[in-house]
C-alpha cells in the first residue's frame, strides 16, 4: 500500500504554520489590550501611583463626561466617510474607466500627498483656510464675505480635513473593485438594452459595492478616532474623542480615564461597524441594488 | 472563380447584410493593413450562418461590428434593410453570446435571464413566464436561483444562451460559445444549439475556428482569411468544392497537386504534372492553357490500386505510411511529382487493394471530384461577393 501513515505531528502542522501570526498578534495587540484593560480598572494618580481596584465606575464617568465628544466623533467620522464616498467614487470610476493609458499616473498623483507627513499636510490646510489666508482673504477684501467670517475652528474645517486626509483610503479599494469588473459584462449589459445609466446602476455599481464597503471601513474607523484634524483645524467646539484621550493621557496623566475612553471608543466603533456590515455587507443588498 | 458555386440565401430578403465592411483599428485608412478588409455577406432570415477562419482573421471584429460594439471604418451593415451604422448596441434588436459568457456574477440565473426584458420594460408577469419557459428550453429550470459561479461551464453557457434568446432578437450572435467546453460537452452542446435554433427559428451568426463544428451545425459557412471572406456556401459545397487553396487547406484534409494547364477546352482541361504524367481536370471558371494551377482532391474521394487504372485522372506514387483508423485506413503517398497525398480507404471490404509501406500504387478519382483552385488571394476576395449585392 502506498498510503502513508500519518505522523503525530501532521495534525499540528497548520497550527505551527500560523504560529508566527499568533505571536505577532500576542505581542502587538493582545498584550497592549490586556495592559490597557488593567490600566482602565486602576485608581489613583500620577504622583501617588495607581492601584488595581476594578472600579468599573471609571467607564460610566468618562461616558457621562464625554458623551458629547463621543457622539461628535462618530458624526464627524460618518459625514467625512460619506463625503469621501461621494468624492472618491467618481474619482475611482474616472481613473478605472476613463484615464486610459495614464491610469498609473493618476493613481500616483492620488498617493503623492502621502509622501508628506500627515501633520504637515493638515497644517498646510491651516494656512489655506486661515481667516486672512489665500482663500478667505481676497473674498473678504472684495466684500463677498464679512470680516469676521471664519472656517477654522468650525466643524466644516475639521470634517473637510478628515475627508481630505482619508480620501485615498476610499478611492483605492473602489478603484480596485472597478478594475475587476469584466468589460465583457458591461458590454453584455449594453447588448441587453441597458442605457449607460442603467448599466452603471444595475451592473457596475453593484459589482463595485464590495470596494465601497471596504473603503467605508477604512475611512470611518480612523477618521472617528482621529485627533490631528480636530487639533489643527478645529477649536474648543469641535473637540473629538481622540483629542480628549490624548489630553487625558499626556496632559492630565489620567491613565485609567484615557484607557477607559479608548475602550469606549473601540466598543462604539465595533458596534457601528458590525451594524453596518450586517445591514449592507450581505449579497441581498447587492441583488436589491441590481433589480 | 467561386461566384457560380454560391447558392443564394435560403429565404427572400436577407436578415443581415454587410456591404464592403472595413475595420481598421489604426484608423490610418490603408485597406490592406485593416483587420477586416471589405467583407460582403447576405445572411438569410432564420439561417444558421457560421463565420469560420483561423485565429486573428477578424471573425470577432466582424461580429462586434454587427452587435454594435465597434463601428466599421467604412461600409454598411443592414438589419432587415435598415442601416445600423451609428445605432448604439443597446438599440439594436440583436443579442450576443460571449465566448466567456459574461454572465452577471451578482445576479441569480433567473435575474440574469430577465435582465434584457426588464430593460425593455416588459410587464412583470410576462417576464416571469418567458424566463421560466426559456429556462425550461435550456433545461435549467431547477437552477433558477443559483448564482453563475455555482454552475458548471456547460450550464453557464446555456444561461448565456437563454439570456440572449429570451429577448427574441432578430438575430443571435455567438462568438465561439463552446470554446471553453471539453470535447464531449462540446459535441452535446452543438446538437443542443442546433435543436434550440430550429425551435426558436432565430437567425444565428456563429463564429468558430473549428471546421468540424461549422460543418456539422451550419446552413451556410463563410470562410474568412486575413480579414476577407474567401468562400460562402453550404457545408457540403465548401467542403467538396473549395474555392481557394486556403479554403481547401483549412477545411478538412486536402491534397494539392501543382501543375500547368496543357490544354483547356469547354469544361475540361489537361494538367501537365511536369514529369510527363497528364491528368484530366474539370474547368469551372475561366482558365487558359499555359496557366499554373493547383488541383485539389479530398482524401476519401481517391481510390488506391496496385495496378494502373484506365481513368483519366490518376497519379502514381509510393506508400510512405499506413495508419489504421478503425472504420478507414489512412495512406500517406509520395507521388512521382514529389507531392504528398493523403488517401482514406474505407475498411468495409470494398477497397480494391490493401498496399503496404513501400508499395507502388496508383491514385485515381472521378474527374468531377477534383477542383482547380484560384491561387491569387486578391481574386478570392471578389469571389466571395454575394451575387445579389452591388457594392461600391
Ligand atoms: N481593439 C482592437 N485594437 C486593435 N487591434 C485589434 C482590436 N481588436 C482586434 N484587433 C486585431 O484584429 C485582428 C483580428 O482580431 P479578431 O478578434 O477579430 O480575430 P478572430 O478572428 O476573432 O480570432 P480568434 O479566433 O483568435 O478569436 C487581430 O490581429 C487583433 O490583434
Ligand atoms: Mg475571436
Amino acid at each position: 500500500m502506498t498510503r502513508r501513515r500519518r505522523r503525530p505531528g501532521d495534525a499540528l502542522a497548520p497550527y505551527l504554520m500560523i504560529l508566527p501570526g499568533w505571536l505577532w498578534l500576542a505581542a502587538f495587540f493582545i498584550t497592549p489590550v490586556i495592559v490597557m484593560v488593567s490600566l482602565s480598572l486602576q485608581t489613583g494618580d500620577f504622583i501617588d501611583g495607581f492601584r488595581q481596584t476594578f472600579h468599573f465606575s471609571t467607564y460610566a464617568d468618562v461616558v457621562r463626561t464625554y458623551h458629547v465628544q463621543l457622539v461628535r466623533s462618530l458624526t464627524y467620522g460618518a459625514i467625512a466617510t460619506v463625503s469621501c464616498a461621494l468624492i472618491g467614487y467618481p474619482v475611482a470610476y474616472w481613473i478605472a474607466f476613463r484615464a486610459g493609458r495614464h491610469k498609473s499616473v493618476f493613481l500616483f498623483l492620488l498617493l503623492l500627498p502621502f509622501f508628506v507627513s500627515f501633520v504637515i499636510r493638515t497644517q498646510s490646510w491651516n494656512v489655506v483656510l486661515a481667516d486672512h489666508g489665500v482663500v478667505l482673504g481676497p473674498l473678504k477684501d472684495i466684500g463677498l464675505l464679512s470680516a469676521d467670517f471664519h472656517l477654522l475652528a468650525t466643524p466644516y474645517a475639521v470634517i473637510g480635513g478628515l475627508t481630505y486626509n482619508f480620501l485615498p483610503f476610499m478611492v483605492l479599494p473602489v478603484y480596485v473593485a472597478l478594475e475587476r469588473v469584466d468589460p465583457k459584462v458591461i458590454e453584455a449589459s449594453t447588448d441587453l438594452y441597458a442605457s449607460r445609466t442603467q448599466t452603471f446602476l444595475r451592473v457596475v455599481l453593484p459589482l463595485s459595492l464590495p470596494g465601497v464597503f471596504a473603503g467605508v471601513l477604512l475611512t470611518f474607523v480612523p477618521s472617528c478616532a482621529d485627533y490631528v484634524n480636530a487639533g489643527i483645524l478645529g477649536g474648543p467646539s469641535t473637540t473629538m474623542i481622540g483629542n480628549i484621550i490624548q489630553t487625558e493621557y499626556f496632559t492630565n496623566l489620567d491613565y485609567p480615564a484615557a484607557s477607559a475612553l479608548s475602550f469606549v471608543l473601540m466598543g462604539a466603533l465595533l458596534l457601528a461597524v458590525f451594524t453596518y456590515a450586517r445591514t449592507l455587507g450581505t449579497e441581498k443588498v447587492l441583488e436589491a441594488a441590481a433589480r | 472563380m467561386a461566384t457560380d458555386t454560391l447558392s443564394p440565401p435560403p429565404t427572400a430578403g436577407p436578415a443581415i447584410t454587410l456591404v464592403d465592411v472595413v475595420k481598421d483599428f489604426g484608423g490610418a485608412g490603408a485597406r490592406d493593413a485593416a483587420v477586416v478588409r471589405g467583407v460582403n455577406l447576405a445572411i438569410g432570415e432564420g439561417e444558421f450562418f457560421s463565420l469560420l477562419g483561423p485565429s486573428g482573421c477578424g471573425k470577432t471584429t466582424t461580429l462586434r461590428m454587427i452587435a454594435g460594439f465597434e463601428e466599421p471604418t467604412s461600409g454598411q451593415i443592414l438589419l432587415h434593410g435598415h442601416d445600423m451604422v451609428g445605432v448604439p448596441a443597446n438599440k439594436r434588436d440583436i443579442n450576443m453570446v460571449f465566448q466567456s459568457y459574461a454572465l452577471f456574477p451578482h445576479l441569480s440565473v433567473a435575474d440574469n435571464v430577465a435582465f434584457g426584458l426588464r430593460r425593455k420594460r416588459v410587464p412583470k408577469d410576462e417576464i416571469r413566464d418567458r424566463v421560466e419557459k426559456i429556462l425550461h428550453t435550456v433545461e435549467l429550470a431547477d437552477k433558477a436561483d443559483r448564482r453563475p459561479r455555482q454552475l458548471s461551464g456547460g450550464q453557464q453557457q446555456r444561461v448565456a444562451l437563454a439570456r440572449a434568446l429570451v429577448n427574441r432578437p432578430r438575430a443571435l450572435l455567438l462568438d465561439e460559445p463552446l470554446g471553453a467546453l471539453d470535447l464531449k460537452l462540446r459535441q452535446a452542446m452543438q446538437l443542443e444549439l442546433k435543436r434550440i435554433q430550429r425551435e426558436v427559428g432565430i437567425t444565428f451568426i456563429y463564429v468558430t475556428h473549428d471546421q468540424a463544428e461549422a460543418l456539422t451545425m451550419s446552413d451556410r459557412i463563410a470562410v474568412m482569411h486575413r480579414g476577407l471572406v474567401e468562400q460562402v456556401g453550404p457545408p457540403q459545397e465548401v467542403y467538396e468544392r473549395p474555392a481557394t487553396a486556403f479554403v481547401a487547406g483549412f477545411i478538412g484534409t486536402s491534397n494539392l497537386i501543382g501543375g500547368r494547364l496543357a490544354a483547356a477546352e469547354a469544361g475540361t482541361g489537361v494538367l501537365d504534372l511536369g514529369d510527363g504524367q497528364r491528368i484530366t481536370v474539370p474547368l469551372r471558371g475561366s482558365h487558359a492553357a499555359g496557366e499554373d494551377v493547383e488541383l485539389t482532391v479530398r482524401p476519401e474521394k481517391i481510390t488506391l490500386t496496385t495496378e494502373p487504372t484506365d481513368t483519366a485522372s490518376r497519379i502514381r506514387g509510393t506508400v510512405r505510411e499506413v495508419v489504421y483508423l478503425g472504420t478507414s485506413t489512412s495512406y500517406t503517398v509520395d507521388t512521382s511529382t514529389g507531392a504528398e497525398m493523403t488517401v482514406f480507404q474505407p475498411n468495409d471490404g470494398s477497397a480494391c487493394a490493401t498496399p503496404a509501406r513501400g508499395d507502388i500504387v496508383w491514385l485515381s478519382w472521378a474527374t468531377d471530384h477534383s477542383y482547380l483552385l484560384t491561387t491569387a488571394p486578391a481574386a478570392a476576395a471578389t469571389a466571395a461577393d454575394p451575387v445579389s449585392l452591388t457594392s461600391r
